[in-house]
């Protein structure tokens, strides 16, 4: 077996540059299934992060549309107010909790560290909506709203970098040179889908970041969680002419705010990388077979080349079989260095998609290994004719054969 | 001394189409062990055909073929090969070695049919090839060698499986007359030494008369099978067989 390898190497050796000329085919093949699979798994996993980080149930309201915003820029007035919102909370009835959201970013102070984080304004049932932990102390309660209260709850990574070990619970951090109280822990959380470390944030009372941080009257979004997952549809509706009315829209005027639901974003998501691994797919069903023709073609030539030498090898005792597993080894080892090949091509574009495209891809050794095992089957099944075709040669006219 | 090649009035029938063509018709020869035939004959008589028959590469259309008693004329091709593997070594007129693959691979190469190559075959081939004067050439490849120095490789790859026959068909005609008695020289000395039987096909007197018997063909059939002229003393008496 090793000899007929030995064999199956030097012969494709003997012809490189037909060689690389027949494999890119399998190359380009085994590349696209590497990379279309890889895709389909990264907006998978992509998708399923996201809806586990936010809930199948959770709306985000942002304010103004999209559309509004290319139109004005983004200077126009921002109308979502924490009325806005509690009026949500209280009038819709497919929707169970609601929370004012604002971030900004900022330095935060203790002792003499200190960190640059996203700081978030929130209220009491932003803890309910995002199903967030608490590792250690209370979360923000209404009280610390209604008060302005200079407190704050910390995620981990914040922690680790001003506390290290040290228990933050009731120590005091500064933000802009205003002291702030520990009240708690986030649990950690770990990677966003989209690779943010989530556990790089600090919370306060909304009230708190608009007026003592900030100094606005606005809020930068809100999250409200549905009933059911499945009631989000008639809670679009429901937010959509509620807000509408609270700030007098006419029905000419388009929505000054938007309402995301996490599941038809994932969905959005989803499809486009459905077409993408069908688009990949067929390019990876095409080439494998266009190179699987190329292998046959190429073994064809290779075996009319060498009759003479298999009249020989026949002649000093190779059997049927030896003569047929020396061209299907021959040709399964030209597929699979095409696989191989492939195999880093299509890692190698994977990454770049996701790089470049902000596509999340993810390669998993099974798929690797499946493509793989591809390349190989290309090389055995269209290499078989062209194999057993030699084997089945006379001795006698081969070795006559010029 | 028991015969080694027994062949039973042997025919071989080449159908093309409607056209038949008789190339063996009715031939029967007994080779013992370390005999050193020549076989003579016009060209079309029939050489080759026996040849291959003798050599396993093809079975007769009729008759009986036995090699060391082992009636191989009904063998499969599978069988066939493992016979000519086993027992059989070949010399061709042009030398059909293996072209970018060093000497020594082309000598152990019916060796890789059968087993797994070890330090001693390789000290045999070594041993062989000093003694067949291709010292120094087991890394060079076949393109680099004189056409002497490549039909003594592939004698030396006919004999490394140390076989009951060896087959040559004209195995000097790729040669010139100096170079043919170099090769000739080899094979007798195989034969004298080494005690290697030896079948050989020629067209040249000369060439047979290196072997101690010469078997002539005509249209198919044994012409004639005498000791050879040359050699002094024959080893062996044809024995006599009734052809058809
Ligand atoms: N495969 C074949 N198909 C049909 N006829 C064949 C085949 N092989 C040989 N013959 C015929 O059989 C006869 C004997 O051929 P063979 O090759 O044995 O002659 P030979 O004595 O070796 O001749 P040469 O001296 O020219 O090599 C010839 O008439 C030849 O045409
Ligand atoms: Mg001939």
């Amino acid at each position: 077996m090793t000899a007929l390898f030995k064999i199956a190497l030097r012969a494709i050796m003997r012809n490189k540059l037909r060689s690389s000329l027949t494999i890119l085919g399998i190359v380009i093949g085994v590349g696209a299934v590497i990379v279309m699979v890889s895709i389909g798994q990264g907006a998978k996993a992509f998708v399923e992060k996201q809806l586990e980080s936010l809930g199948t149930n959770v709306l985000i309201i942002i304010p103004i549309s999209t559309t509004h915003a290319a139109a004005r820029g983004t200077t126009g007035t921002i109308t979502l107010t924490a009325e806005d919102v509690f009026a949500i909370g209280k009038e819709c009835g497919t929707v169970s909790h609601v929370s004012p959201g604002i971030r900004t970013t900022t330095q935060v102070v203790y002792g003499n560290m200190n960190w640059t984080t996203g700081v978030s304004g929130a209220g009491p049932d932003y803890q309910i909506i995002r199903n967030w932990q608490l590792e250690n102390g209370r979360f923000l309660t209404q009280q610390d709203v209604n008060i302005m209260a200079k407190v704050c709850v910390l995620g981990r990574t914040v922690v680790n970098n001003l506390f290290g070990t040290l228990d933050p619970v009731d120590k005091w951090v500064r933000v802009k040179n205003i002291p702030f109280k520990v009240i708690g822990v986030l649990s950690a959380k770990g990677q966003s889908p989209t690779g943010q470390d989530q556990d790089d944030m600090v919370l306060m009372p909304y009230t708190t970041v608009q007026r003592k941080i900030l100094g606005v009257t606005h809020i930068g979004y809100a999250l409200a969680s549905t009933i059911t997952a499945e009631s989000r549809f008639e809670a679009i509706e429901q937010i959509t002419s509620l807000l509408r009315q609270r700030h007098r829209l006419r029905p000419n005027e388009e929505n000054d705010f938007t309402v995301i639901s996490q599941v038809e974003f994932a969905s959005t998501v989803m499809e486009t990388s459905r077409t993408m691994t069908i688009l990949l797919g067929s390019i990876a069903l095409v080439s494998l077979f266009v190179g699987g023709i190329g292998i046959m073609n190429i073994m064809l030539v290779s075996t009319t080349e060498r009759t003479k030498e298999i009249g020989l090898r026949m002649a000093v005792g190779a059997r049927e079989n030896d003569i047929l597993f020396q061209f299907l080894i021959e040709s399964t080892v030209l597929s699979s260095i095409g696989g191989i090949v492939g195999i880093i091509f299509g890692i190698f574009t994977s990454k770049l998609v996701s790089y470049y495209g902000g596509w999340p891809s993810l390669l998993s050794s099974p798929s690797i290994a499946v493509a793989f095992l591809f390349s190989n089957m290309v090389g055995i099944f269209f290499g078989y004719y062209p194999a057993r075709k030699a084997s089945r040669l006379n001795p006698i006219e081969a070795l006559r054969y010029e | 001394m028991q015969d080694i090649v027994l062949l039973k009035d042997v025919y071989k029938i080449y159908t093309m189409g409607d056209v038949k063509v008789t190339a063996l018709n009715g031939v029967s020869l007994a080779i013992k062990k370390g005999e050193f035939v020549a076989i003579m004959g016009a060209s079309g008589s029939g050489k080759s055909t026996l040849m291959n028959i003798l050599g396993c590469l093809d079975s007769p259309t009729r008759g009986k073929y036995y090699l060391e008693d082992v009636e191989v004329s009904r063998f499969s091709k599978n069988e066939l090969a493992e016979i000519r593997n086993k027992k059989l070594g070949f010399v061709f007129q042009s030398f059909n070695l293996l072209s970018r693959t060093t000497i020594v691979e082309n000598i152990e190469l019916p060796l890789i049919y059968s087993k797994r190559i070890s330090k001693r075959d390789i000290d045999k081939i070594h041993q062989m090839m000093r003694i067949l004067g291709l010292e120094g050439l087991q890394k060079h490849y076949p393109n680099q060698l004189s056409g002497g120095q490549q039909q003594r490789v592939a004698i030396a790859r006919a004999i490394v499986n140390d076989p009951t026959i060896l087959l040559a068909d004209e195995p000097t005609g790729n040669l010139d007359s100096t170079t043919s008695k170099d090769v000739m020289n080899v094979l007798t000395d195989l034969n004298h030494n080494m005690g290697i039987t030896i079948v050989l096909v020629t067209h040249e007197t000369d060439i047979a008369g290196y072997a101690r018997r010469v078997v002539v063909l005509k249209d198919g059939k044994v012409l004639s099978d005498t000791p050879s002229p040359s050699s002094a003393t024959p080893v062996v008496q044809a024995p006599r067989e009734t052809a058809s």
